[in-house]
């Protein structure tokens, strides 16, 4: 194209979540031009996640984010729990280190992502509330060269979609396929105010300090995926993530499912009282490093949901500090590029193996086998009732004789309806993919 | 907002800008050959789509939350989906 005078900006960074305000944040900061385009009327009334950022992420780009975000908790309590019918079974890991350093909070999306455009503003980006970006702006080579928005172009010479998960800036021009139902999951949400003496009482933490809990088995009636619930400041987040395949070939209402959350014994006592201050719902990237397609084109990269970064280890569940991530490394090969003045594939290709080298690439890497091991159907029905048959089997002193742990959970496997080589295959799964 | 109540009454918390163009169309033909409406209707958390007493796709797009799970379920030509222009749809006030 012609010369540098026919474009409007530097950059546009498309979607104001953690991802693109932390790129549009650090690349203003560098010196350029950048405009962050948000479709929702101000940064964060599109965006809703479960509640928990591991903040330590955000911690690096914005050192006082702590004191300054509008944070809820820091959690330092972390619950598993299988909840099966009529029984359940838990891991519950406290421990005062996970508050010092903070490793973790609670967060409303609604308060915290203004907060987080707000500093992308003040390095100097423009905001640009209130504008869907329909489709990436395409010179004659399928070069991107900006951003189309209804009737009107930008031109820059960058774009940084980070357009979340159904990314219409990735799918476009065929950059990457649209993700297959087990690769996605719909997450239904609710925030229930409670006061925060009651929070605190419930859950067993201090003032200031939260629980975040994972529950799986039958509060999800199986379906694959789990329930959530997290404590805010005067509120909590709940609420179930279901894997779609899963939900359509069940055939039920995720409606149905989220009423059944919240009616079930084992969540239900944490809610009394509270009442519904806002319902949602939002779409999960689940399938991990496998859906991950290409991050960079010519002319634009992709960052956080956009790029399929989230993982689900079975015990933490992540997205936001990928997001943090991936925004902070795009902006430093970004920055690198507009400095030599080519951003084109070869330039903007160094992304891919700069996120691959960083923490967000390792760990997603690392738990790439997770989503085909968590799709295991066993994993949401019988492995809580094992366990829970094996406790029976020590706690119902029945005045017969008892036998050693490991015989008793040698009798229930064998009793129940799980094959003890789906067991074993299993376990070797879990341990090279969790 | 009590807890046990519908899903109507909890979309009733949600704020929503609504535009007066939808930003939903379903292929009626497509989506009677290929069963879409039982689909639709089953994954949406918003109950945005209904069967109408013809069979044929109802479609409440002002109470759409904007999640993408119908596009993603939604049985090939079925469906169009994109986001509501700018500004418009939902407004989360905590998210």
């Amino acid at each position: 194209m012609s010369g540098q005078d026919s474009y409007d900006f530097d950059v546009a960074v498309v979607g104001a979540g953690p991802a693109g305000s932390v790129a549009a944040h650090q690349l203003a900061g560098a010196g350029h031009d950048v405009v962050l385009i948000e479709r929702g009327s101000e940064p964060g009334s599109k965006n809703l996640s479960g509640g928990v950022l591991y903040g330590r992420a955000l911690e690096a780009v914005f050192p006082d984010y702590l004191d300054d975000a509008p944070v809820e908790r820091r959690i330092t309590r972390n619950v598993v729990t299988f909840l099966n019918r009529g029984s359940r079974v838990a891991i519950d890991y406290s421990d005062d280190r996970l508050a010092d350093p903070t490793n973790a909070v609670t967060v409303l999306r609604a308060k915290l992502d203004p907060w987080l455009a707000g500093r992308a503003e003040e390095a100097g980006a423009m905001l640009m509330p209130g504008v869907r970006v329909d489709a990436p702006l395409l010179d004659g080579s399928s070069r991107v060269i900006g951003v189309k928005a209804g009737e009107d172009e930008l031109r820059t010479r960058v774009v940084v979609a980070a357009d979340g998960v159904n990314s219409f800036l990735a799918r476009a021009a065929g950059f990457r396929p649209a993700p297959e139902p087990h690769q996605l999951a719909v997450g239904v949400k609710a925030v229930v105010d409670l006061p925060a003496a009651t929070i605190e009482e419930r859950f067993g933490v201090a003032p200031g300090l939260g629980a975040a809990h994972a529950i799986v088995g039958d509060c999800t009636l199986g379906i694959g995926g789990g329930g959530f619930l997290y404590t805010n400041r005067e509120s909590l987040s709940l609420g179930v993530v279901l894997r779609l395949d899963d939900l359509v070939k069940r055939g039920l209402e995720s409606t149905e499912v989220f009423e059944h959350f919240l009616a079930h014994p084992g969540v239900a006592p944490f809610l009394e009282g509270g009442e519904v201050s806002e319902y949602g719902c939002h779409l999960v990237a689940e399938g991990g490093q496998a859906m991950m397609g290409r991050l960079a084109v010519d002319g634009m990269v992709l960052v956080g949901d956009a790029a399929g970064l989230t993982i689900n280890s079975g015990l933490t569940v992540r997205g936001m500090d990928l997001a943090v991530g991936s925004g902070s490394v795009a902006a430093t090969v970004v920055h690198d590029a507009l400095e030599a003045g080519d951003t084109s594939l070869a330039a903007l290709g160094r992304y891919e193996q700069a996120l691959r080298d960083s923490w967000v690439g390792q760990d997603m890497a690392t738990y790439a086998k997770a989503p085909a091991f968590l799709e295991e159907p066993r994993m949401y029905d019988g492995y809580g009732t094992l366990l829970a048959d094996v406790l029976h089997g020590v706690f119902d002193l029945d005045t017969r004789p008892r036998r050693r742990l490991w015989r008793t959970a040698l009798d229930t496997v064998r009793h129940s309806p799980l094959r003890t080589r789906d067991l074993v295959s299993d376990v070797w799964k879990g341990v090279r993919s969790l | 907002m009590k807890l046990r109540a519908g899903v109507r009454d909890r979309l009733s918390t949600v704020r929503f800008v609504t535009d007066d163009e939808s930003h939903i169309e379903v292929n009626q033909e497509v989506a009677k050959a290929t069963g879409a409406a039982a689909i639709l209707v089953a994954v949406c958390p918003a109950k945005v789509y209904s069967i109408r007493p013809d069979g044929s796709v109802g479609c409440e797009f002002a109470a759409c939350l904007e999640c993408g799970t119908c596009l993603a379920v939604a049985p090939e030509g079925s469906l169009t989906w994109h986001y509501p222009r700018g500004g418009f749809g939902v407004e989360y006030r905590q998210g």
